[in-house]
Formats: C-alpha cells, sequence, structure tokens
C-alpha cells in the first residue's frame, strides 16, 4: 500500500482544526437562540427557565470572566473547554482501552467474548 | 438543543438522570469492546471536535440557530457506544463549566443529545451502507442522511420529556410541530458537518472509520501504532 497517514496524524490535524474552531471561529458564532430557546420563546414556555447552579462559573455563557475583549472572552473560553474535554477524553478512552485489552476483574470479562479483531 | 433546569419538573429530570447513568454505564461495557489503542485517540479527538462544533451556531431561519450535536458523527467514527460517551463528555463539561444546559436537565440533555442521536444515526447508517454499493460516495451520503435524522430524533425526545414533565401549559401538539420544525432545518446542517468530517476521514485512513471498518475491501490487519 501507498504510505499511509498514521492515527496520530489524523488525531493532531483534527485537533488543530478544532483549536482553530473554538479559539478563533467561534468568535463570528450566530448569537440568535437556538431550535429550543426559539421554540420555548415562541410558545411562551421560556419564561419556566432557571439559572443553573454553574450559572456562576467564571466560564459560564461561553465568555472567561474578566476579559473584557470579546474576541479574546469567546476564543479563551473555547481553549478551555477544549483542554478540559480534550483530558477527560482522551484520558477516559485511553484508560477503557486498555481496559479492554486485558481479561477484566472477574466477573466483568464477558466469556467467550475473544478482543476485538 | 440545551434544555436548561426549570423546563422539565424535578421528578422527571431526576428520573432522567437515573436513565442517563444507566445508559452511561451500558455505554462504558459496550465501548470496551470497541475500543483498541487505535480507536482511543480518535476518540478523544470526537469528543473534543464535538466541544469545539457545538460552540459555532449556525444560522437556519430568521432569528434562529442550530449547532452540531454530533451524536451522528461520533458514533459513525468510533461506534455508538463509545461514540454515546464522547458526546456525554461534551455535556458533563458543558453543564459544569459554562452553565450550558441546567445541571438539573443534565440526565434530559445526555439523553436526547448523546443517547438518541446515536440510537437514531447508528441503525440507519449501517442499513445504508449494508444495503448500498461499497463506495466512498454512498458511505459519505449514509452519513448525511444519518446526520440528518438524528436531529428531529432528539427534538422528538424533548418533546416526549416535555409531554411528561413540561411545567409549561402549552399543548404537547404544539411543540411537537416546532420542535419539529425548526429541527429538521438544523438537521441539515448536522448532515453538512457530519458528511463532510467522515468524507474527510475516509479519503485519509478509511479503516479509522468504525461503521465501515468491516465493509472494507481487504480486512485491515491491526497496523501496530509505532511510537513517533
Amino acid at each position: 500500500m501507498n504510505s499511509r497517514r498514521g492515527v496520530w496524524w489524523v488525531v493532531g490535524v483534527g485537533l488543530a482544526i478544532s483549536l482553530l474552531l473554538a479559539g478563533a471561529v467561534s468568535f463570528y458564532a450566530s448569537s440568535a437562540p437556538d431550535g429550543l430557546d426559539r421554540v420555548a420563546t415562541d410558545l411562551g414556555f421560556s419564561s419556566t427557565a432557571q439559572d443553573s447552579a454553574a450559572a456562576g462559573s467564571p466560564l459560564a455563557g461561553y465568555g472567561l470572566d474578566g476579559v473584557s475583549d470579546e474576541r479574546f472572552s469567546v476564543g479563551l473560553a473555547g481553549v478551555v473547554g477544549l483542554a478540559v474535554t480534550g483530558l477527560l477524553a482522551f484520558g477516559a478512552f485511553t484508560w477503557l482501552a486498555r481496559r479492554s485489552r486485558r481479561p477484566g476483574p472477574a466477573g466483568r470479562s464477558p466469556i467467550g467474548d475473544a478482543p476485538t479483531s | 438543543m440545551h434544555i436548561p433546569d426549570g423546563f422539565i419538573n424535578a421528578p422527571v429530570s431526576a428520573a432522567a438522570g437515573l436513565v442517563a447513568i444507566a445508559g452511561i454505564g451500558l455505554a462504558l461495557r459496550g465501548a470496551t469492546k470497541e475500543l483498541d489503542e487505535r480507536a482511543a485517540p480518535m476518540a478523544g479527538l470526537v469528543a473534543v471536535f464535538i466541544f469545539a462544533g457545538q460552540m459555532l451556531n449556525f444560522p437556519v431561519a430568521a432569528g434562529t440557530s442550530g449547532h452540531l450535536l454530533g451524536g451522528a458523527l461520533a458514533a459513525i467514527l468510533i461506534g455508538p457506544y463509545t461514540g454515546a460517551l464522547a458526546v456525554s463528555i461534551v455535556l458533563i463539561v458543558q453543564a459544569l463549566l459554562f452553565a450550558d444546559g441546567g445541571l438539573t436537565a443534565l440526565g434530559l440533555n445526555v439523553i436526547n443529545m448523546a443517547f438518541v442521536t446515536v440510537l437514531a444515526a447508528w441503525p440507519t447508517f449501517r442499513l445504508l451502507v449494508r444495503l448500498l454499493p461499497r463506495t466512498r460516495r454512498v458511505w459519505v451520503s449514509a452519513a448525511f442522511v444519518a446526520g440528518l435524522v438524528s436531529v428531529p430524533a432528539a427534538a422528538l425526545a424533548f418533546t416526549v420529556e416535555y409531554a411528561i414533565g413540561g411545567t409549561g401549559t402549552f399543548s404537547v401538539g404544539a411543540v411537537l410541530t416546532a420542535m419539529l420544525a425548526t429541527h429538521v432545518l438544523i438537521g441539515v446542517g448536522e448532515a453538512a458537518i457530519t458528511a463532510l468530517t467522515i468524507g474527510a476521514v475516509l479519503a485519509v485512513r478509511p479503516d479509522l472509520v468504525l461503521g465501515v471498518r468491516d465493509l472494507l475491501p481487504r480486512p485491515v490487519l491491526r497496523p501496530r501504532v509505532l511510537a513517533p
């Protein structure tokens, strides 16, 4: 076969695109209400919404508290969210992938199920 | 599509939380069969990409926007169980750090955006790719259709939750009609992003698309990932 790109090449390009989207392009995202908000407003039940207990988070509403420039505020919030999501997801999936190759703790391994080929 | 606190009453939200926990448990077990050392980094990437994609609201009609949900994309790329987990991680980060979607509504949001989207998209995609010719164009089109159906399916799930535990007093019919009308349009955006992304990965490394791996011309022997 011809030279194939490695998995980490694909992942690296994907991460770079994601960083660009969350860090820079997100500033240009539409600020119109999304489909559910629109329906709730049009039908008149949007007033039943309550503030989330996380509303005091420094990142609430996709802006970083204390950063007045909106472009930076949104971009930084995006980068922080990306980093947190990435750490959680890469950690969790690497751990799960390792588990899947081991016989597993007693009782959890499906009997007769070969590892995925 | 992120439900804030208060739209759906406490008992139904709590029940949804339990369903979400049970579903994540099921997905954790299923994901161990989908994940291997080549799939794990892809799964991490999918979660990151969906987080970024969900920040990008696109206009769909006058005064209305929509954004990627990602369930279809995730299921096709990394499998339904791992895909549901990836979207769940994104939703948890959004609810805790960004106050996007309520905390008591987190279970509802996980059900609608992580489970229902995958449950709608994955069988649709697999049915199409197994029935139709094995070409990249067909697979990209199947990804489009899977993305397209996933968003109205999530909107339908919200309507069911509203019917059971909505705190508003509006007729279920009115909510259903309005939700479907808006989300069919948002589904087109979802479909386009899903097809574009799947097409890009198919062009570079088709074996990294779990949804078609068993249909590739030659069985790809598990390549060892060499340390860089």
